[in-house]
């Protein structure tokens, strides 16, 4: 069956990853065969259902406050900190 | 020279007053101690479920109601995808082709544009600038620069954000003023965001390009971000108008760019140029249900709109007969207008309150927040003038006081020995005194320049310290003269 094409160097640059040749194959063929599943739901006649049908919508939640992490658990996976900030390579605008 | 005009939109961000985060129970507050605010859905730690928080989504709507827009019966979130580190789940999740609000409008009015421009009779002060859309979406982390590092506080990320794009409806930078001072002022009507751009709870990015007059197509947009007060948008529209007309007339083209404003050198500074497009590659949130604001949201959202300052304005001069200018300023603040209601309830004269609030209380260089003055010495000030008890000059002895020491009026007369002669038989015997001692501004007045009168007025009152009340005396030397 035919798949859709999927610019994988493309889309492995939007992720900021680095694939070597192989690896691009690899991902060129799984993420064909995903879109290939895909393009068969695709065939599907939905016209009579609405998008996003469901029973369910609205799951909210009231503006109630709750507990959030004691900072220190909150930066405990964190590899560099300084005055409770998380330290990171510095970022350009 | 040909003559250019400018075309501009304005994106503005705006935090909205709530307890908690837009999709976890953290608590939205501005400052607090860094990472105090975080737990593992606004850190995007993996397997989290976030839930949205209805009540940033019924302050949307509100907002949208309160700007004539349409409400989606039915919309959704999606995810914007991007590598950021103040992003730490890797994307943002806002709202891309189904928006909580549609179109509506910003109408401007007169005391929303610059002082210096109020005058000019060239402005349309009742411009509608239309909206294109309002979205909900989550901010994210504030960042702090050091020398080769960054660091960052999470409790800003995932608080809830309004965006509002306006059409490019803007053609000047008073235009873009007023459109910023009348939507913060509708924001902070409903209760919505406190809109302070200078604590970062209302941010704007403003595209601007130029066009030669008469010209259909637009120009190339530029981009300016880093502006923290209204009176930047305006210094930094004006620059950079100028700036890409003498580009335009050198024959340099204009780039599509992103550029910094410097407030403190009033220049802009290119940061990029748009090499390509972003591509976010947005798609709804699998984590997230569609919302209907049709089921309650909608309504509560309606049931909570707040009188708007343009009907507000028309009400406070039916209701206190103030004047259309005094309504206006006073309706630009809810709690002034509030204040002047209490201030007002039981007074005669309920445009001399006006007054007093606007002109004689704002020039001790007080401010409404804090106004130490029980409202209802107004009223009591006011109607010791209207009942002739005491005369305007002496009321302007009496305010000062009245609002240092918040003492009632009646007191503060007593304690200053001020008391208006209002014995008729002793105004008449001083303005006898005074028609004998003038008998030119009579003979002036006999040969029918009736403001004669008023400089006899004057010597009543010397003569009588002035505690005359001026209007009795006026009545009495009319009828003297005229007998
Ligand atoms: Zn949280």
């Amino acid at each position: 069956m035919a798949s859709p094409d999927i610019d994988v160097r493309y889309v492995a640059d939007l992720a900021r990853l680095n694939l070597s040749d192989a690896e691009a194959a690899t991902f060129q063929k799984q993420l064909s065969d995903i879109l290939g599943y895909v393009a068969q739901l695709e065939k599907v006649d939905v016209s009579s259902v609405a998008a996003f049908s469901g029973p369910v919508v609205n799951n909210l939640r009231p503006d109630v406050l709750g507990e959030s992490l004691p900072v220190e658990v909150a930066l405990s996976n964190a590899p560099q900190q300084e005055n409770n900030l998380i330290v990171v390579p510095k970022m350009i605008e | 020279m040909a003559e250019y005009e400018a075309v501009i939109g304005l994106e503005v961000h705006v935090q909205l007053k709530t307890n908690t985060k837009m999709f976890c129970s953290c608590k939205n507050e501005f400052g607090g101690a860094p990472n105090s605010h975080v737990c593992p859905v606004c850190l995007g730690m993996p397997g989290v479920l976030p839930t949205p928080n209805e009540e940033a989504i019924i302050k949307t709507i509100l907002t949208g109601e309160m700007l004539e827009c349409q409400i989606a019966p039915r919309c959704k979130f999606d995810r914007k995808n991007y590598f950021y580190p103040d992003m730490p789940k890797n994307y943002q999740i806002s709202q891309y082709d189904e928006p909580l609000c549609a179109n509506g409008a910003v109408t401007l009015n007169l005391l929303a544009f610059p002082k210096d421009v109020q005058n000019d009779p060239k402005v349309n002060f009742d411009k509608k600038i239309r909206l294109e859309r309002i979205h909900l979406e989550e901010d994210v982390a504030k960042s702090f620069h050091y020398d080769g590092a960054s660091g960052i506080d999470f409790n800003r990320a995932g608080t809830p954000l309004m965006e509002i794009v306006s059409k490019a409806d803007i053609a000047t930078p008073e235009e873009a003023f007023a459109y910023l001072t009348a939507l913060k002022q509708i924001l902070i009507y409903g209760g919505v965001s406190d809109a302070d751009m200078e604590k970062g709870q209302m941010r704007c990015d403003v595209n601007v390009s130029i066009r030669p007059k008469g010209q259909k197509e637009y120009g190339t947009k530029v981009e300016i971000k880093n502006l923290n007060s209204i009176s930047a948008v305006r210094k930094s529209l004006h620059y950079e108008i100028l700036r890409q007309t003498a580009d335009v007339e050198a024959g340099v083209p204009i780039i599509q760019q992103t550029r910094r404003w410097d407030d403190g050198r009033g220049e802009t500074f290119m940061m990029r140029t748009k090499e390509k497009a972003h591509d976010y590659r947005y798609f709804p949130d699998p984590d997230l249900l569609p919302l209907n604001t049709e089921e309650g949201l909608h309504q509560t959202a309606k049931s909570r709109l707040p009188e708007l300052p343009a009907a507000k304005k028309s009400r406070l001069v039916a209701d206190y007969a103030v004047t259309e200018y005094q309504a206006s300023v006073l309706a630009s603040e809810v709690a002034l207008a509030n204040y002047f209601e209490k201030a007002a309830a039981n007074a005669k004269n309920k445009s001399a309150v006006a007054n007093f609030l606007l002109n004689d209380y704002f020039a001790t260089g007080g401010d409404i927040e804090n106004i130490p003055v029980n409202p209802e010495f107004f009223s009591e000030l006011s109607n010791l003038v209207e009942e002739g008890k005491i005369n305007t000059k002496q009321a302007k002895e009496v305010f000062p006081k009245m609002v240092a020491e918040n003492k009632a009026p009646s007191v503060l007369v007593k304690e200053l020995g001020l008391s208006q002669i209002t014995d008729t038989a002793a105004l008449e015997a001083l303005c006898d005194q005074a028609i004998a001692a003038n008998p030119r501004s009579v003979a002036d007045f006999k040969a029918g320049k009736t403001n004669a009168v008023n400089a006899l007025k004057g010597q009543v009152m010397k003569l009588s310290k002035g505690q005359a009340n001026p209007q009795v005396v006026g009545d009495i030397l009319l009828k003297k003269l005229s007998a």
